[in-house]
């Protein structure tokens, strides 16, 4: 690791500067979704759908609205007569807010109860009758395109099956032509199951509409809130200049909290109509069934390669569960986000990838849980693809990973799906981690073991990610540019204050993103305050998720930096009486070139800058910068896993974890580790238990946290975390983003391990979640 | 998720508590620790509209050995009979593993066994020890033994108007040992399946007494006699064990689902119940 | 019905319906809204709090039972002196990031170093098994409670010393 180049007492890039959020945080005083009372407020509570599909013939509210303390009664009748009963999605699509015709999921928002009272919200639900008239549910994507499945999307014009998008991408013709090529095709057909990502915190808003004003404040626990902003005066058609968006402290967000969820916008709309403001938090079951679930990937990939060992090419058909509406939260070129970096680190000329989405009656979502939009998927399947590939041709599977790598001298490199990685060094990341892991001695205990009938598995995986969404030219959601932003002024004392497009959940933004501000201009990073989250105070930006928040964030926020340090420099040149060209800035030090001792430091010129100023330049010391990525950044990293199955029961341990990372430049080397432990938890939780499935009739299992199952301190592995740093070249501080690598990264590593235990049983695919009782199954067929 | 309106009544003794529940027939439930009831009044799945509480009343918090028994009382919390030094054998092995820490400060060991939970625990180690259930009615104090009292999935054999008012559980006079191996896919879970084993020795070396129950593989915890009279007068052994695991193995009937396949769930309890009489056997030997 | 609980060591006497939660008195009623919740099912811990000195999860407790009781909340765990040892040491090895298991990551923390002045690495991940974190991957919370249980015994062995 680089050194860091500024004193701690400044604390610029490289330090691990303690967080500033952590105040409040330890004594109980943030300020959480839920934590905000207004005067009069209602609480809504909103009843959902037994059924996964059922058309409705009819709402009877009148009980519910007669019992005291209810105030009203929303349904999609209402809703429809103010245009809103439905809204577009993130994807081109339309979701229902409040059902009209029929519900399509399980958990599908019905009706709404506005009340004085949470307690009384929940009992009045139990007072609506609703009569359903039962319609067969679709519970896969398979029997979904199949012959004979009933229409989900009835009410869509001209959708006459339940296909949900087709996309394809890479060449078709060169990847028949390097499959002709091979002397073996390795085939690898697997489930990514769904997911969800779960914050502990769930979702909420308080909707606080003023119908004299029309202006609308709206707290909501948002990792988008301009995004959100410009699309709720779209959907609702509130004047922009009204609606206030304030995301309070967030508790986790993981891609949970990028889209809008009909609960916003009936709560949103029934304080526009009582008057007075709607707060809805989700329950945690609420969440689980109806908010933002990620992956439902079924995949099939083939690999050609020769004897040696050679990757020649890639074809991956996959079909994705998208539930009752296509609302992937992705950019809008992309219909399987960015599935196609399925090349990962290995340097080969042909791929193609043939992608189908299919409706089913199954919650909607399509987030990107702690992921670059369909990163984790694709990751996922190329690492156990050569993994599978290395014991056909029988080489090691390390071996087989150096054998095809992108080399270092090959960046930038274009893969063959046309993504241009930036920068990287992937042998030396893999042999690093093959060396602290004692990767030779692991081989041999492992060995050793089986002679003894004991089953140990060594994993690895070596990831290559695509995030900080990105270039304006491939990238916008819904229209909208993917660009971000950051304002900041220095006041005459030299304290600063930073405003951000992006906002952070958990992941220390008001630490990090003053550290860069620290690292350029020399002001302390104590000075610095840092603002996110209220879109009356911030500038525009898209927001945080896909890890783009130091990516473009964090070079908006190196770039408005640099601006003022160059008007800065004009201001010290001038206090010195020396050319602007003869001053440098070094740790908030301005001073002569060759003269050292003529100097002034970054407090004396932020005063200068509102009180003694050159001749004709404007007062002040503030900017504002929109930053464009030109290219994403790639970060990757080296996993490898080392497990014990027990052969009589198929329950597996994890006995050692090691992860290299390389983020680029750490801006906050104990920020990051903490994300990269927190990412390698959801990776071991999805390959471990994590997970959301169905029965025929379509109700949800993993309904609650008895049912989808979050690992706790007990299960989880201890984690041995190394690093490198190749700067990425085209981001102004060489950073590349690291808060989603390890989920992305170590679910394959987690496999894999697994497979490598039962390997030479024969056993080439276990589907995720790898529980034990599959992993029982497989050793007994195999044996 | 809030639990729907009720009357709380706060009891002070046990006579209270077991005339307010006759008075309140079948809407009234006794709240222990109210790790499962609120839970499902949260969940709307219970809803009683008189709520007992029972936590009030003195004397019923002791875990203590008297007369050859290990007597709990109903307050007594899952974490007092972890910190015991009065449990023994296939108690002590449980404790740890019924739900959570935080849960298992407030949840009793006695409302449990009253829950008849077939995924709950302690109901396999009872039937493995040979425990009785003291219950408390109008009419006075009676035991049932725990086969007995479990009488169906959350259903028992007390009578609307008795309160449990603590577990009898025989403490061996002689050399013994006892385990639970519990299958849990994480901490919090209840049971995949999960083994009790309680064996005594004699003299000899002999097993003098032997106690096997299973968890979550059947509709209730289910007592398997026929391994246990098998091994009743053998020499522990490898072999010994693995014929009661395959009696074990046929006893249960578990079902396919989210957990795993029925056939991986028998194989589990073969497994665990060859381990955990392994272990118990060890532990007895060692006494 | 009428009850008084004793809050971070003062009193809050008041009128609830029986089946209000203790969760929900503390953050609605009381206004201490640093215990949070995270679910249905009792089995996330962020609404926990001490109760008689044993941390218990409030959602899960009616306040009616918590008459009389004695609670800690997050909000309690400052002292005259500063901060806890165990907020401290949460802010030094980063053991939060979103913040919102905290409260409950730390109270069971500070009982459990009550409890045990030095415990393993085992021992703190058994003792907050009952609480789930959603960011940290628990390493740094298992540092933090273990730096905090140095801390506290450093303490100890020098005010004893002296
Ligand atoms: C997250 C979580 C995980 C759990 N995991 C497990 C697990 O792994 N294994 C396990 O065994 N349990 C588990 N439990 C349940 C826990 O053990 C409960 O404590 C127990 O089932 C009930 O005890 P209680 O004192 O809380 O009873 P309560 O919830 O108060 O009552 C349960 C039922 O028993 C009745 N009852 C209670 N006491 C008496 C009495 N003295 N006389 C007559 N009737 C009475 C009540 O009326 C009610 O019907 C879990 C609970 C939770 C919340
Ligand atoms: S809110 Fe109490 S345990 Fe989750
Ligand atoms: S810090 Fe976010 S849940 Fe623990």
């Amino acid at each position: 690791m680089s050194a860091p180049t500024t004193p701690a007492e400044i604390g610029g890039i490289g330090h691990s500067v303690q967080r500033k959020e952590d105040a409040r945080l330890i004594e109980g005083q943030g300020n959480f979704l839920d934590d905000i009372e207004l005067p009069n407020t209602l609480h809504m509570a909103i009843l959902r759908s037994p059924l996964a599909h059922a058309r409705i013939n009819g709402i009877d509210s009148s009980a519910a609205s007669a019992l005291e303390g209810v105030v009203a009664v929303v349904t999609g009748e209402l809703m429809d007569q103010h245009g809103l009963a439905w809204m577009p999605t993130l994807s081109g699509d339309t979701q229902a807010v409040l059902a009209t015709d029929k519900v399509r999921y399980q958990g599908q928002e019905v009706a709404a109860v506005i009340a004085t009272d949470p307690y009384i919200a929940t009992d009045a639900l139990e007072l609506i009758e609703v009569d359903y008239e039962d319609l067969p549910p679709v519970t896969t994507p398979q029997q979904s395109l199949g012959e004979g499945a009933a229409l989900i999307r009835d009410e869509k014009e001209g959708q006459t099956d339940n296909l949900a998008y087709t996309w394809e991408t890479g060449d078709r013709g060169a990847t028949e032509a390097a499959f002709a090529q091979a002397d073996r095709v390795v085939t690898l057909e697997t489930h990514y199951p769904r997911s969800h990502p779960a914050p502990l915190e769930t979702c909420g808003i308080l909707a606080d509409v003023n119908s004299v004003t029309g202006q609308a404040t709206i707290y909501m626990t948002s990792q988008a809130p301009h995004a959100h902003r410009t699309l709720f005066a779209m959907v609702a058609g509130l004047p922009e200049q009204n609606i206030r968006i304030v995301s309070p402290d967030i508790g986790g967000g993981f891609g949970n909290k990028v889209p809008i969820y009909p609960g916003y916008v009936v709560a949103t709309a029934a304080s526009l109509l009582i008057g007075q403001p709607v707060k809805w938090v989700e329950s945690r079951t609420e969440n689980l069934i109806s908010t933002g679930f990620a992956r439902d990937y079924y995949m099939k990939g083939e690999l050609a390669v020769t004897d040696e060992g050679r990757i020649l090419g890639l074809r991956v058909n996959m079909l994705s569960d998208q539930g009752a509406f296509y609302s992937d939260a992705q950019p809008s070129q992309f219909k399987a986000g960015l599935f196609h970096v399925v090349t990962g680190s290995y340097d080969f000329g042909a791929a193609h990838i043939d992608c189908k989405g299919a409706f089913t009656n199954k919650a909607p979502g399509g987030v990107a849980y702690r992921c670059s939009f369909r990163i984790t998927e694709a990751s996922y399947l190329i690492e156990r693809l050569v993994q599978n590939a290395a014991y056909e041709v029988g080489i090691d599977p390390a071996e087989m990973r150096l054998r095809n790598f992108i080399q270092p001298e090959q960046f930038p490199y274009e893969t063959a799906t046309g993504f241009v990685y930036d920068s990287g060094d992937y042998p030396t990341a893999l042999r690093t981690a093959l060396d602290e892991a004692g990767y030779e001695d692991l081989r041999r205990e492992q060995a050793e073991a089986r002679a003894e009938g004991r089953l140990i598995g060594i994993g690895i995986a070596h990831f290559t990610e695509a995030v900080g969404a990105g270039p304006s030219r491939t990238y916008d959601i819904a229209g909208l540019k993917m660009i971000d932003s950051a304002e900041l002024r220095v006041h005459p004392t030299g304290k600063a204050i930073l405003k951000l497009g992006v906002k952070t959940q958990g992941q220390g933004h008001e630490t990090t993103f003053a550290q860069i501000v620290a690292e350029e201009l020399g002001i302390p990073a104590t000075d610095v305050k840092v603002e996110h989250g209220d879109t009356d105070h911030t500038p525009y930006g898209l927001g945080t998720y896909a890890s783009r928040s130091t990516p473009v964030g964090g070079a908006a926020t190196a770039v408005v930096s640099r601006k003022l340090a160059d008007k800065a420099k004009k201001i010290a040149a001038h206090l010195l009486e020396a050319a602007d060209e003869d001053i440098e800035l070094d740790s908030g030090v301005f001073s002569v070139v060759g003269s050292p001792d003529r100097s002034v430091t970054i407090q004396d010129v932020a005063l200068a800058a509102y009180t003694n100023l050159p001749e004709g330049m404007e007062y002040g010391l503030e900017d504002v910068t929109y930053y464009d990525p030109p290219n994403l950044t790639y970060p990757y990293g080296s996993y490898i896993v080392v497990v014990e199955v027990d052969p009589d029961t198929g329950v597996w341990e994890v006995q050692r974890m090691v992860a290299l990372d390389d983020c680029g430049v750490r801006i906050n080397p104990m920020i990051v580790e903490g994300q990269i432990c927190g990412g390698l938890t959801e990776g071991f939780a999805m390959s471990a238990m994590q997970w959301i499935t169905f029965d025929d009739d379509g109700n949800c299992i993993g309904a609650n946290f008895m049912d989808y199952l979050v690992p706790t301190a007990w299960e989880t592995p201890r984690f041995e975390l190394l690093a490198t740093e190749v700067p990425s070249p085209h981001h102004p501080i060489g950073a590349k983003g690291v808060g989603e690598s390890a989920t992305v990264g170590s679910p394959a590593a987690f496999v894999n391990a697994v497979i490598d235990a039962v390997a030479h049983l024969g056993v080439r695919n276990i589907d995720m979640p790898v529980l034990p009782d599959r992993v029982w199954a497989a050793i007994d067929a195999a044996s | 998720m809030f639990p729907s309106r009720f009357d709380l009544i706060v009891a002070e003794t046990i006579s209270d508590a077991v005339q307010a529940k006759a008075d309140a027939g079948e809407g009234g439930r006794f709240l222990a620790g109210g790790q499962s009831l609120i839970p499902m009044m949260k969940m709307r799945v219970a809803f009683p509209e008189k709520l007992i509480d029972i936590n009030r009343i003195s004397g019923m918090d002791a875990i203590e050995r008297s007369n050859g028994h290990l007597h709990v009382g109903a307050l007594v919390r899952h974490a007092d009979v972890a910190a015991s030094d009065a449990a023994f054998g296939a108690i002590v092995a449980a404790a740890p593993w019924v739900a959570d820490p935080l849960v298992r400060n407030r949840g009793t060991m006695c409302g449990s066994v009253a829950h008849c939970d077939p995924e709950g625990d302690w109901n396999s180690v009872l039937l493995a020890t040979g425990a009785d259930v003291v219950a408390r009615g109008p009419g006075g104090e009676r035991p049932i033994p725990i086969g007995e009292f479990v009488d169906g999935a959350f259903t028992s054999s007390l009578a609307e108007d008795e309160l449990v008012v603590g577990l009898r559980i025989p403490v061996p006079a002689g050399r013994s040992g006892g385990a639970y191996l519990k299958l849990e896919r994480k901490i919090g879970d209840y049971a995949t399946v999960a083994v009790a084993s309680h064996l005594e020795l004699d003299d000899s070396g002999a097993i003098a007494a032997a106690g096997l129950a299973m968890t979550s593989v059947n509709p209730i915890n289910t007592k398997v006699v026929d391994a246990e009279a098998l091994m009743v007068g053998q020499q522990p052994s490898a072999e010994l064990f693995a014929e009661a695991a395959e009696l074990a193995a046929a006893a249960a009937e578990p079902r396919d689902d989210v957990r795993g396949t029925a056939a991986w769930k028998r194989q589990v309890v073969r497994t665990y119940t060859k381990r955990g009489l392994a272990a118990a056997a060890q532990q007895a030997e060692g006494s | 019905m009428e009850i008084t609980v004793t809050i971070n060591e003062s009193d809050h006497a008041g009128d609830v319906e029986p089946r209000t939660l203790l969760v929900d008195h503390i953050r609605r009623t009381v206004g201490l809204t640093g215990t949070h919740i995270g679910c249905d099912t009792t089995s996330c811990g962020a609404c926990t709090v001490l109760m008689d000195g044993r941390p218990v999860k409030s959602c899960t407790v009616l306040a009616a039972q918590a008459d009389g009781a004695e609670v800690t909340t997050v909000e309690g765990l400052k002292t005259a002196d500063g901060l806890h040892p165990i907020q401290s040491a949460f802010t030094d090895d980063h053991g939060l990031q979103c913040g919102f298991c905290t409260p409950g990551m730390m109270l069971v923390g500070a009982s459990l170093i009550a409890e045990n002045p030095d415990p393993s690495d085992d021992e703190v991940r058994w003792a907050i098994s009952g609480n789930l974190c959603r960011c940290t991957g628990y390493m740094n919370i298992v540092k933090a409670i273990r730096t905090a249980a140095a801390r506290t015994a450093a303490a100890a062995s020098e005010s004893n010393g002296s």
